[in-house]
């Protein structure tokens, strides 16, 4: 429909420099430039490495993905961005890109929130999501169980990592034995030719006295790197494929079973799961299995909108712009650890509190901008 | 013409618009915490200052640098999209070169700025218009007793805040895009009358020092030996 709103996300939180372009729910562009290949010879995402890869990309990634969508720049009806959780230095470069990009082209910004973004992205794949939407987030950077009963206004957190990111123990496990990074990719392929139930990994927070929906992958990582370190000690060979295959369940196991039971606590008839690790094969298939058990209807996105992209900054600022929430202000921070119940960052006129300036400030900047251009 | 130059690469965040004989507007902020938050309210107040917009603007002016990265590059980044959006050339320019020009000074003389971690960015000038070094970043104490920079004025920050290595550590202080903006308007200015001095930098950051990284340390071994 030429009417829902046409948005261009901009995510920059880690490192990958995403640019997607969106009409309403359906995906026009997804551009991506990684600087993955930069960081793999530290063995983490280094936060200085990716922000200088984000400027060098930014432009061009824009760009390519107006070229990839055959839209005019001009027709946009807001630019959205990734205001954070996320590493500061690499939010400022995309939220400094958006906002002049924004002021230049006379659009309003949307500065909105990447745990919300990755959750809205499905909604290109699989259509508007369900109200309320039960979400499990798993990344590097994020372990999260998330009731979203309007997801932009109103995301609750259920639970999350205690200690370590899922993907981040994925990373580490595949450090232990010499994979490389990241590690997610590599221990799900060999984890294919292994036995889950090869090793007994302790699965944590399991107890009945643990937080239901809180999540801890820290011992895990520790039994597992034990485990393997006994091997070499005694000089024998490590089972790579039994290790992988026995660890990754360990993980699934418990994010699969949480989440569903999450979803049966809150009366949720349905399960959305985001993120990097939601590409993870073994995690697809047992929450098919346990979800259809449970009579739960699961929506995972393509690999590749599970990872972050700019598409689902664009598809979170599309609902934005359709449901009629404020813009930000060109003033919007760059905030490493805005927090999940901030769907997105209002300009400060329409925040529920008087907020840092008066409302005059922000009326007067957006008349300002209204006619700034082409208009 | 009209050229919108921006600064970020100091604590100062900078903006001014020329219109190729003078300034129409100009406004600087110092805070070296808040660049991302400053900058396009700036913007939007000097072309509101000047009764102009954005899309009267025919070249945009940015100072690459030498300057602290998380800054730089907000300057950098919005100087590109600018660029790209409105479909004119982003010129840069050594911020270095702006105080130079500020100066205003006639013989020899170095510009040093703050480089943080005890450390200066700074580069040798014949006079305000001529730049004779790349610029650099070193520690004061290891420069004080150069043969170019002992006895010479010495401009910006960086040297105010080390007068026993510049006792002749003189203002401005800061970096001002109106200084930026009308060095570029000359360059352009001989430039299309067919003289030397069209020169620019491209619109990329001088970082001048690798990004900290440190390659983890073999996989550290948990369990007690
Ligand atoms: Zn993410």
């Amino acid at each position: 429909m030429a009417d829902e709103p046409l948005v261009l996300g901009i995510e920059t939180s880690c490192d990958e420099t995403g640019v997607g372009i969106v009409r309403g729910t359906t995906l026009l562009a997804d551009a991506v430039a990684s600087s993955v290949d930069e960081h793999a010879r530290f063995g983490g995402v280094v936060p200085e490495v990716a922000s200088r890869a984000h400027l060098e990309a930014m432009v061009p990634t824009i760009e390519r993905a107006l070229k990839e969508a055959g839209v005019s720049a001009r027709d946009l009806d807001g630019i959205a961005v990734t205001a954070g959780p996320g590493l500061a230095g690499a939010l400022l470069v995309g939220v400094s890109a958006a906002k002049s990009y924004a002021y230049a082209l006379g659009k309003p910004l949307y500065g909105v929130n990447h745990l919300a973004s990755h959750i809205c992205v499905d909604q290109l794949e699989h259509g508007p999501l369900p109200e309320p939407t039960m979400a499990l987030l798993v990344s590097g950077g994020h372990s999260s169980l998330l009731l979203a009963p309007d997801i932009t206004s109103d995301v609750r957190p259920l639970g999350a990592t205690i200690d370590d990111a899922a993907g981040e123990a994925f990373d580490k496990i595949a450090r232990v034995l010499h994979l490389g990074f990241p590690g997610g990719p590599v221990i799900d392929r060999l984890a294919r030719e292994g036995d889950p139930a090869a090793i007994a990994f302790p699965r944590g927070l399991t107890g009945p006295r643990d937080a239901a929906y809180d999540f801890s992958f820290s011992g895990l990582k520790t039994s597992v790197a034990r485990w393997i370190e006994a091997k070499r000690n005694a000089g024998e060979e490590v089972p790579v494929r039994d290790v992988a295959a026995s660890f990754q369940e360990a993980v699934v196991d418990v994010l699969t079973r949480k989440a569903v039971r999450a979803c049966r606590d809150e009366g949720v008839d349905h399960l959305m799961i985001g993120g990097g690790v939601a590409a993870n094969s073994r995690l697809r298939a047992l929450a098919a299995e346990r979800c259809e058990r449970a009579g739960i209807r699961l929506r995972v996105p393509r690999p590749g909108l599970c990872t972050d992209n700019g598409a689902m900054v664009a598809a979170l600022g599309a609902e934005m712009v359709a449901r009629g929430r404020p813009a930000s202000d060109w003033d919007l921070s760059a905030d490493s650890s805005l927090p999940v119940t901030d769907p997105h960052v209002p300009g400060a006129a329409h925040g529920t509190d008087t907020g840092r300036h008066g409302g005059d400030h922000h009326d007067h900047l957006h008349e300002l901008s209204k006619d700034n251009l082409y208009t | 013409m009209l050229l919108l130059a921006v600064d970020t690469a100091t604590p100062a965040v900078t903006v001014a618009l020329h219109d190729g004989s003078s300034v129409l507007a100009a406004e600087s902020q110092v805070d070296a915490r808040r660049h991302g938050e400053l900058l396009l309210p700036a913007v939007d107040r000097v072309l509101a200052g000047a009764g102009l917009k954005l899309d009267a603007v025919t070249d945009v002016v940015v100072g690459v640098g030498p300057g602290p990265y998380t800054g730089l590059r907000v300057g950098l980044v919005t100087a590109l999209t600018f660029g790209s959006a409105l479909g004119v050339p982003v010129h840069g320019l050594c911020t270095l070169d702006g105080l130079a020009h500020a100066s205003g000074l006639e013989g020899p003389f170095v510009v040093v700025t703050d480089a943080r971690r005890k450390e200066v960015y700074w580069a040798r000038y014949a006079d305000a218009r001529t730049r004779l070094t790349e610029p650099a970043v070193d520690r004061p104490a290891d420069i004080a007793g150069h043969e170019h920079v002992v006895g010479v004025p010495a401009v910006g920050a960086g040297a105010l805040l080390h007068p026993e290595v510049f006792p002749d550590a003189r203002g401005p202080e800061h970096q001002s895009a109106a200084a930026l903006a009308s060095l570029a308007a000359e360059r352009l200015a001989a430039a299309a009358s067919g003289g030397p001095g069209g020169d620019f930098l491209p619109a990329l950051p001088l970082y001048l020092r690798r990004p900290d990284a440190q390659v983890p340390k073999n996989y550290k071994v948990v369990t007690p030996k």
